[in-house]
């Protein structure tokens, strides 16, 4: 291991994607340049249901004159037609991800089967509790999982995904402030945080303000005691930060925000690296969002769906977002469970109870897991991200060069001002190698970022090959012409889009084209 | 190793090796000692599939309501409608269902393209000239609405009809605790909202709306007259945002051929199960006058360096990762999945599904409702006339009802909230184009019984 030497490993390439389809070169038509007037593929059940017409069923002032266009095709069509598109689509399925700040780690199939339980899928969200007692007990069961995962004293499943977790956060502080009689005006976030940080501040009412990283990549103390006042209603961290890196000095943090009477926000992202080995609630932190389409292998969707529940400590339970699902009988034999909206609550912050299905499958997750499964994952993925960066030093930066924990910064810094390749251009080259490119360009306090997370499902065969291919690129920068590496990559669906044009002429809909 | 991980006990120490350690806990050495978890996590060992399965299962078991137990009459915006299986198949490719938002457009085009065609799709539903790629739920879409258009509009006052979906006004109550909105929510006078004059409105205390949110059809299943809400957008400077029923929008007059500058919605009637409600797919378009206040992810088509049709993520700026404290929403993560699932369901509509899909609602529901207001004792609850959905008046409270109903095989439909007049005595009933003659022969006779 660690020589460079396929052979070590067996040989076996692993996590690459190069199968044909996706690096085929013709465009899709869309579905509405493969419409032909009068092709058609649905079809509906026989009801027998009396036959009435759209003008005997709708008063004329609000019947529609023409239908709505939509395309005209056929079954057959439509099947060949998406499973194109799907063919011009990488995923994890196919190859390793290594998409930092995303943990895009193997969703296990027996997570589907669970999403597609009839006695799941098919339940009515305005079911009364005693005809789904089911699924409220599976939405106990999994927010007694998190709250023993996060060390916390109870939970919300109803956000969405990590930023409706964030403003779900916010308001939950808002309200606690409230409650003490006390109005402050301002959170408290890093300079390396995600974006949705400051945009969730905003939406909850408050000011940010930044503090700096000091030159070990973690918050630097002396900035963070300036800024703490009375006025600050709290702090927002993600631990491991952005940087991949443990934030040390957590517990002077914790007492420090506490001591003016803040509450610490605890950004879920990055919980992969920490499960049972640390928990935020032990680290100090009030509240937790959890991103369960990360840390808990709910598959990723193309941008969704997620879900982000959100954990509290034992003084903030009665503000959590209602109605919960609670036990009510503790019978062991036969607990009865019943919706229970808290006394102080900030409210409802989804349609109904949050993005039930993929609750289902963090907790179907968790069970084949087990507590000693989610230990393992953290070592590995941690076990992992060293590795490369291990592997890694010398051919790229390490802006921070300690031990890092689930995923790796690296800057392609040095590179860029020899021969004036960017890290965007590493990116788009490893595509064409067949693997997804890492984050790029965050955290924005490091120049030409490449953010590496392999997560713990990526074999080390998979972290060869992906080390592989990364010191070739840094080989290929460093030896061919300038400009060469701007060609790639060369061989996918497209190559390098225009994204200012995309801007500049904003075609949203196949009716923009011009 | 678990479940999992793929490597091997010697892969593990041959990985340490490489870095210098003896054991796996060196790796959280920078983890202070006191902090760490001094025990095990007290969760149930690791469950080989079978088990873990059986589990779910007896989970499942416990949900006596089930549509394939059930007779589904509840609606809501959640709806028992047809999934055939070819949404089923191709929504399920694990390319759409294991891939990460389209950070890398050249290897993201089957994503891309998808919400592309399904933007396409809601905008032409809407009447409207742009669609974003999706947000949570219908909650969540109007509540984004109501921020885009109080940043338009610089007014802070939100009109709300009673006729919006009462989650859907919960949920902007909540966000309103961090923005400051000021939500008044509008009565209803026979199911259709009573808006107040606004240049003799006593109980507004002077400060004109900036943005008016109405239903069509409303929660009531009732066709509100979106011209009077138009009108009273057009005397003061307000945006329209109407939250449409996109299956009813196949017989109904757009959002925008009546004016409106947003439309949000429910799209979970377009592929995606009833799943005890999510994830579930907010629907939003807009006119082009706010699309730069647009919010949630845009696709844009363009051309690659070989002048290629390709299609990227744009209009980027707008967004929390470069705006940040600026953004005008946090929204990052949204529902792609179920808009890909939606832009197939609808193309397996097509043009005269959709007609033909909401016709068949819409006469189920006239059936099941002229039967159903013959009972003794049963009475329509509001006037208006309704498309696929409508509220009835029983003599006994309906959640009673729907005890008694679940022994006779039906979900018999909501209990209305107690805020509309007789709520508790108010069952909302949604027919969907699955529901037979005899089912519905039958609902109506259990009904009779139910309510004696």
């Amino acid at each position: 291991m660690g020589t460079g030497d396929n052979a070590s490993h067996g040989g076996a390439p692993g996590g690459k994607a190069t199968s044909a389809p996706l690096l085929g070169h013709d465009n899709e038509p869309t579905l509405f340049e493969l419409s032909h007037p009068g092709r058609r593929a649905w079809s509906f059940r026989t009801t027998g249901v009396p036959e009435r017409s759209v003008e005997e069923l709708i008063p004329e002032t609000h019947r529609r004159a023409e239908p709505v266009p939509l395309a005209e095709v056929s079954e057959r069509d439509l099947v060949a037609h998406f499973t194109r598109l799907s063919h011009r689509q990488f995923s994890v399925d196919l190859g390793a991800y290594p998409l930092g700040s995303c943990t895009m780690k193997y969703n296990p199939k027996v997570c589907d089967t669970v999403a597609g339980l009839p006695g799941l899928a098919g339940v009515h969200p305005a079911t009364p509790a005693s005809l789904s007692q089911g699924w409220l007990a599976l939405l106990v069961e999994l927010d007694e999982a998190l709250c023993e995962v996060t060390g916390m004293a109870a939970a919300t499943l109803q956000p969405a995904a990590g930023a409706a977790g964030e403003l779900t956060g916010l308001l939950l502080m808002r309200a606690w402030h409230e409650a003490q009689g006390s109005v402050r005006h301002k959170v408290v976030i890093p300079d390396s945080a995600h974006g949705t940080n400051p945009a969730s501040v905003t939406l909850g009412g408050y000011e940010v303000v930044t503090v700096p990283s000091d030159e070990r990549g973690c918050v630097d103390m002396a900035a963070l005691a300036d800024v703490l006042d009375e006025d600050v209603a709290g702090i927002m961290l993600t631990n491991p930060n952005t940087l991949g890196l443990f934030e040390e000095d957590i517990a002077a943090i914790a007492a420090a925000v506490h001591e003016v009477g803040g509450l610490l926000y605890y950004d879920g992202a990055n919980l992969n690296a920490i499960l049972g080995v640390v928990r935020p609630g032990d680290m100090g932190f009030d509240i937790v969002h959890m991103n369960l389409h990360k840390t808990f292998a709910t598959p990723h969707g193309g941008g969704g769906p997620g879900a982000g529940p959100v954990a509290v400590s034992e003084r903030l339970v009665p503000f959590l977002p209602g109605p919960r699902a609670v036990r009510v009988e503790s019978d062991e034999q036969s607990p009865v469970y019943e919706w229970v909206t808290p006394p102080r609550s900030i409210g409802r912050v989804h349609t109904w109870h949050g993005n039930a299905l993929v609750l289902a499958r963090a907790l179907a997750y968790i069970l084949a897991n087990g507590g000693d499964g989610l230990r393992q994952i953290a070592e590995v993925a941690v076990l992992n991200a060293n590795w490369i960066r291990q592997r890694l030093t010398g051919t790229y930066d390490v802006p921070f060069d300690r031990p890092c924990m689930h995923e790796v910064v690296l800057s392609v810094r040095t590179i860029k001002l020899a021969h004036g390749v960017r890290a965007l251009d590493v990116a788009k080259r490893l595509l064409e190698e067949g693997f997804h490119a890492p984050t790029v360009y965050f955290p924005l306090i490091v120049d030409e970022a490449l953010m590496i997370e392999p997560t713990e499902t990526e074999s080390p065969q998979t972290l060869e090959a992906l080390a592989a291919s990364l010191e070739r690129i840094a080989y290929e920068a460093n030896t061919q012409p300038e400009g060469w590496m701007a060609e790639f990559p060369r061989h996918t669906p497209v190559r390098r889009v225009d994204e200012a044009r995309a801007a500049r002429t904003l075609v949203p809909t196949f009716d923009a084209r011009s | 190793m678990g479940t999992y991980i793929p490597h091997t006990e010697d892969e593990v120490a041959t990985m340490l090796a490489f870095l210098g350690l003896d054991s796996v806990e060196q790796l959280f050495d920078v983890v202070p000692e006191a902090l760490r978890l001094q025990r095990g996590l007290e969760l149930a060992p690791g469950a080989g599939e079978p088990d873990v399965l059986a589990h779910m299962e007896e989970l499942a078991g416990r949900n006596r309501a089930r549509s394939d137990r059930l007779v589904c009459f509840a609606g809501g915006g959640a709806y028992d409608h047809e999934i055939p299986s070819v949404t089923r198949a191709l929504g399920g490719r694990s390319e759409f269902v294991t891939s990460y938002t389209p950070y890398q457009p050249e290897v993201a085009q089957g994503v891309l393209q998808a919400v592309f065609e399904f933007q396409t799709m809601v905008s032409r539903l809407a009447g409207l000239p742009v669609a974003n790629a999706s947000l949570y739920d219908g909650g969540s879409a109007a509540v984004e609405a109501v921020n885009l258009a109080v940043a338009a509009t610089g007014r802070q006052t939100v009109w709300v009809s009673a006729g919006i979906h009462p989650h859907w006004r919960q949920m902007l109550e909540t966000f309103a605790a961090g923005t400051g909105h000021r939500i008044r929510t509008i009565p209803l006078r026979d199911g259709l909202t009573a808006w107040p004059d606004p240049d003799d409105d006593p109980a507004g205390g002077g400060e004109a709306p900036g943005v008016l949110l109405v239903g069509y059809p409303n929660y009531l299943g009732c066709i509100e007259d979106v011209a009077e809400a138009r009108s009273v957008c057009d005397r003061t400077g307000a945006l329209l945002v109407v939250g449409a029923d996109p299956v009813a929008a196949g017989l109904l007059r757009s959002a925008g051929e009546w004016g409106a500058d947003v439309m949000v919605g429910e799209g979970q009637a377009f592929g995606t199960t009833l799943g005890f409600g999510g994830p579930y797919l907010g629907l939003f378009a807009c006119s082009a006058a706010h699309v730069r206040r647009l919010p949630g992810r845009l696709v844009g088509e363009t051309v690659d360096v070989e002048d290629r049709r390709a299609y990227v993520t744009t209009l980027r700026a707008r967004e929390q990762d470069i705006r940040r404290e600026k953004a005008t929403s946090n929204v990052c993560t949204n529902q792609t999945l179920m808009a890909v699932t939606a832009a197939i369901q609808l193309g397996w509509l097509g043009t005269s599904g959709l007609v033909e899909l909401a016709r068949r609602c819409a006469q189920a529901t006239r059936y099941a409702r002229d039967a159903l207001v013959g009972l003794d004792g049963i009475e329509p609850f509001v006037g208006a006339s309704v498309v696929r959905e409508f509220a009835l008046r029983l003599p006994v409270p309906a959640a009673l009802v729907i005890d008694r109903m679940a022994d006779e095989g039906f979900l018999a439909g909501i209990a209305l909230e107690d805020e509309y007049e007789g709520g508790s005595h108010g069952l909302l009933v949604a027919v969907t184009e699955r529901r037979t003659r005899d089912e519905i022969d039958a609902y109506v006779t259990a009904l009779g019984k139910a309510v004696a």
